[in-house]
């Protein structure tokens, strides 16, 4: 059958393969696969960090980038920080309000969960307009993307982030639809959890993002 | 496998955002996310403060600014992510700290040779000025 | 109302292109035609492009991989006969085409060759090893795949419709941006290479999770095989380093669609910006490509020596030193732009020492063959190849890793000599001999051994007379990217190194020829008992090829190489062991999620490269719904019977059985 390159074929299946109970604890690898909630969850934790190395690209760019206003305005001349400090309040309560869905989802409280998830969606919806206001009035004086590297790595760095709070919004309406339709099954809940771990992300990078472009920026 | 009520503490590792202790107890969680805000608020008034007050020595202020943004990531990360060192939480904080590892190669590595670019380069302007 | 997209994108007056479009048009019709006149389409829609399954769309990447690999090889054939052709002449690709070809040749072999095949490979074995059923998210393997495909695809239609990029495989700016390359060709290779990006960041979130979070009862991670601590290794990287490039071409999309400042010359952009964070990424990328491939030899290597693989720990341990030292030597890349001495000191001393735990991984297969009892299949032909093409590689590349070296050397052909002599060495000859070491397990028969030795003996001595000029003539002060020159003293080691591309073609030549036959004979090369080879690792104890749950029980393991220590034991007891109770099994169920995501994804970047913003604009919208319509499913699997899982595994065992009887008889 086989040619003389290929060894004689050796049996196997001596491996013990009872499905022996765990005997050490799953998830750890040794006791077998982990359940489903920690292997979803853990999944996205690693896509997470990947999108916080993405935003540190945009980072290091705006860092080499921030001087170079090509003698036009700077962080100084342009930036509201009391705006600033709006938008931080409301996206760190939204967090608070997701934080309290959270716990309403553990308990399967469906009316708090959706209050809660409404909270934090009018409370990012707050955020997003007023940085889409301070975008806008950005532009309309002249100081757009285009007028210098500064300008363009301040919003691609900011726009970035914004771009993610939307993406977030429109999970978290999909998220409410089906809790709305489907209850708390397992797996919409895990996917829950995904969102609230991208939720409490964004605003770390939010306080990364004020403190660096804002704070310092002003101030140099 | 009911993987809502799936507990560290002996029985396995935490998936990341996971509670560890009974989750049973809404209100000991209200807890840990209010006590986390107030420290968060707090830190992020004397951010602004900071940033605007003429107290703290002039050149130390970015120092001081960027100390008060990294212990606000951790309030974020201990209150609202549930990171802890334990031993079920072994593989989300080793994560953790690789992609910190990886994001300070990035961003001091970039500044380190942009910096230096910069040093020995001619300035762009004179650069144009120079072509035919 | 179609944007940039006329008539003119098509290159009717320009004859290689278009007949070779025309001639691959032709092809793929006769292709689809005859798969629809007999009546597969269904089974192709149900067991391939809907499959989740972690084995069939490892093989789908690898059968990308290799046609993708024609059609580099065909750009790489084109540079060398105008590279022959043109000295003290002209040639017959005008600079403009030539430009396009060597930057499609780069970024083909790079994106939609290598990284394939390696994930593909990683898809296939990987989950075998670990003694599981799939990876940790089936569906969104398969996404991922698509993804990559769109990608290729992409990369392909650019030859039809408009052109390809001009700027090298790594697209520099200013040459890179809106004022330089007013054309298509770079938004073809930014939207390409995002989307399939996106793909490979996915392949890399899943496999980690799996390598960390789902293995047999038992698996520790000091007991999993190699393959697997590599694979570990190149996915994390995969999800550290793909965003970087994500970002920085998302940063010269910017730049090119809205008039953004990063890299240009004016309003204070910083082209070298573009430079560091391209090769930030672009570092680690090798590192992707190679450590699967240093996996593969670890288990061809103690495989085909009948011993364990030596040295254990340490290949450990030196397998995740590449991986955290892979970010630490980046500049290495550019130490011509003009950081200083300090800058490039200190990256020419990291680029010296991440050299060290390669060279502890080649000694310990070199001991592993020491006192073994070694078996010369095709599959260790490749990896002896590689042993001593990659250390020759590596010896150039630490020596390009001193700056003042390097300044003489930067972009001359013996730079292009030493990447290809490292890429070829350990991942093309990595993935071929994966192909033939796995052949048998993906397929139920095993490759023809003699065609196999006969190929790599085509691409060995291919590789080096093909090669080696390209170092003498770097020396001589030869550049890249020519398409023409006139040194006399160079002509002749292009003609030597056109001879060696002939002798390539002859290797690839060889290898379909191997397929082929192969497939025609393949009754009379059958894999029995699913362990071809002698196998010490989890993958050889299912049957060839597994069924759709892998294993019918999860293994549970006792020890390092938890199939050979069994299977000692199985033959001096003469018999398998007791037959274990069945149980009923969930499988995730197809899905076409990823085939429409892909397509939605191919429309998108295609609209956007012409700038049709209402098409763009339609298939966001329809990505959303994609996701909300797969979100909102109720049932993701399906359970097959213990009954049905029972018959399968009873085949599998009586077939083992009656080869421990022939081996006593």
């Amino acid at each position: 059958m086989s040619t003389s390159d290929i060894a004689i074929p050796l049996p196997s299946s001596v491996l013990d393969l009872r499905s022996v109970p765990p005997s050490e604890a799953t998830g750890h690898g040794e006791g077998g696969p982990a359940p489903k909630r920690i292997v979803v969850g853990y999944g996205f934790w690693i896509f997470l960090l990947s999108d916080i190395i993405m935003f540190s690209a945009f980072f290091a760019s705006f860092a080499v980038l921030a001087s170079a206003t090509a003698g036009g305005p700077g962080a100084a001349q342009l930036f509201d920080l009391r705006n600033v400090q709006i938008e931080t309040v409301c996206l760190l309560l939204s967090s608070v309000c997701c934080g309290v869905a959270t716990l309403a989802v553990e308990q399967r409280y469906a009316r708090l969960t959706q209050l809660a998830l409404l909270a934090t969606g009018v409370l990012g919806a707050a955020f997003l307009t007023l940085e889409v206001r301070e975008f806008a009035s950005l532009i309309a004086q002249g100081a757009g993307p285009s007028r210098s590297a500064f300008l363009s790595s301040f919003f691609a760095l900011v726009g970035c982030h914004g771009a993610h709070i939307t993406a977030g919004l429109l999970w978290l309406g999909t998220m409410m639809a089906q809790f709305y339709a489907k209850g708390f099954r397992a797996d919409i809940c895990r996917r829950y959890f995904c969102f609230s771990l991208f939720w409490h992300a964004l605003d770390i990078i939010w306080v990364a993002i004020f403190t660096i472009v804002y704070l310092i920026g002003v101030r140099s | 496998m009911n993987d809502i009520a799936s507990h560290g503490g002996g029985m396995g590792d935490l998936a990341p955002g996971q509670r560890g202790e009974s989750t049973s107890s809404f209100t000991a969680g209200l807890r840990t996310y209010l006590i986390g805000f107030a420290i968060a608020a707090g830190l992020t008034i004397a951010s602004f403060w900071a940033a605007q007050t003429h107290l703290i020595y002039g050149p130390a202020v970015s120092v001081a600014l960027v100390t008060l943004a990294v212990a606000q990531m951790g309030i974020h990360l201990v209150f609202f992510l549930h990171i802890t060192t334990g031993p079920d939480n072994t593989n989300n904080t080793l994560a953790l700290a690789f992609g910190i590892l990886i994001v300070f190669f990035i961003i001091v590595g970039s500044l380190w040779i942009m910096s230096n670019m910069d040093h020995m380069s001619v300035p762009m302007d004179q650069l144009m000025r120079m072509q035919p | 109302m179609l944007g940039k997209l006329t008539w003119q994108a098509i290159p009717f007056d320009q004859p290689i292109p278009l007949y070779s479009a025309a001639v691959v048009g032709m092809m793929l019709l006769a292709v689809l035609l005859w798969v629809v006149v007999k009546g597969y389409v269904p089974y192709l829609w149900r067991e391939w492009i809907t499959s989740v399954d972690h084995k069939r769309i490892g093989i789908m990447y690898c059968v990308l991989a290799l046609v993708m690999l024609l059609r580099g090889f065909i750009d790489a054939l084109m540079m060398r006969s105008q590279q022959a052709f043109a000295f003290h002449a002209a040639g017959y690709l005008p600079p403009e085409h030539y430009n396009q070809i060597f930057s499609a040749h780069g970024t083909i072999m790079i994106f939609f060759v290598a990284m394939p095949f390696m994930v593909g490979l990683m898809n296939f074995v990987v989950p075998l090893q670990l003694g599981v059923r799939d990876v940790a998210f089936p569906t969104l393997n398969s996404v991922g795949f698509w993804l990559t495909a769109a990608g290729a695809l992409l990369v392909n239609v650019s030859l039809v419709v408009g052109e390809f990029s001009r700027a090298g495989w790594l697209p520099y700016p200013p040459l890179s941006g809106i004022q330089y390359s007013p054309g298509v060709g770079v938004d073809y290779y930014l939207w390409a290479l995002e989307i399939s990006g996106a793909g490979t960041l996915v392949g890399g979130i899943n496999l980690v999770t799996t390598i960390l979070k789902t293995r047999a009862p038992g698996m520790r991670y000091m007991r999993m095989p190699v393959f697997c601590w590599t694979s570990l290794a190149s996915n994390l990287l995969m999800v550290a380093a793909f965003p970087v490039l994500t970002a920085t071409l998302a940063m010269l999309l910017l730049d090119r669609y809205l008039d953004f400042h990063f890299f240009t010359n004016e309003a204070g952009g910083n082209p070298m910006m573009f430079v560091n964070l391209i090769w930030v990424w672009g570092h680690p990328e090798v590192y992707i490509l190679a450590l699967p491939a240093f996996g593969v030899f670890s288990e061809v290597v103690s495989t085909f020596s009948g011993k364990p693989l030596f040295g254990y720990r340490s290949m450990v341990a030196a397998t995740m030193t590449i991986c955290v030292l892979s970010f630490m030597v980046w500049l290495h890349h550019f130490f011509t732009m003009g950081a200083g001495a300090n800058v490039n000191g200190f990256f020419g001393i990291m680029s010296m020492i991440i050299a060290v735990p390669t060279g502890v991984k080649i000694f310990n297969w070199l001991f592993t063959m020491y006192r073994g009892r070694v078996r010369f299949s095709a599959a260790m032909h490749w990896a002896i190849g590689f042993m001593v093409t990659f250390v020759i590689g590596g010896m150039t590349g630490v020596l390009l890793a001193m700056p003042p070296a390097d300044f003489v050397m930067h972009n001359s052909l013996f730079l292009v000599a030493h990447f290809h002599n490292v890429v070829i060495g350990a991942v093309l000859f990595g993935a071929f001999a994966g192909y033939n070491y796995w052949f048998p397990k993906a397929f139920g028969f095993a490759l023809d051994e003699r065609l196999g030795k006969a190929a790599f003996w085509c691409w060995f001595v291919g590789f080096y007379v093909a090669f080696v000029p390209l170092y003498v003539t770097g020396l001589l002060g030869m550049t890249r990217r020519l398409q023409h020159y006139d040194q006399p003293q160079w002509h002749p080691w292009i003609l030597v190194a056109g001879v060696g591309a002939l002798i390539i073609l002859c290797g690839i030549a060889l290898q379909a020829a191997q397929l082929v036959v192969s497939i025609r004979s393949r009754q009379r090369r059958t894999d029995r008992t699913g362990d071809p080879w002698d196998g010490r690792t989890l993958e050889w104890a299912t049957p060839s090829p597994p069924p759709l749950f892998n294993f019918a029980v999860l293994p549970n393991v006792k020890g390092e190489e938890p199939y050979w220590g069994v299977k000692r034991k199985a033959i001096t007891a003469m018999q398998l062991s007791p037959e274990p109770s069945y149980e009923p099994i969930e499988v995730p169920r197809n899905s076409s999620t990823g085939i429409v995501t892909a397509f939605l994804a191919f429309v998108l970047g295609f609209a956007l490269i012409w700038h049709i913003w209402w098409m763009a604009a339609l298939a966001l919208v329809g990505a959303y719904a994609t996701f909300v319509v797969f979100a909102w499913r109720d049932v993701a699997e399906s359970v097959l019977p213990a009954e049905e899982v029972a018959r399968i595994d009873r085949a599998n065992r009586s077939s083992r059985a009656l080869a421990l009887t022939e081996m006593h008889a």
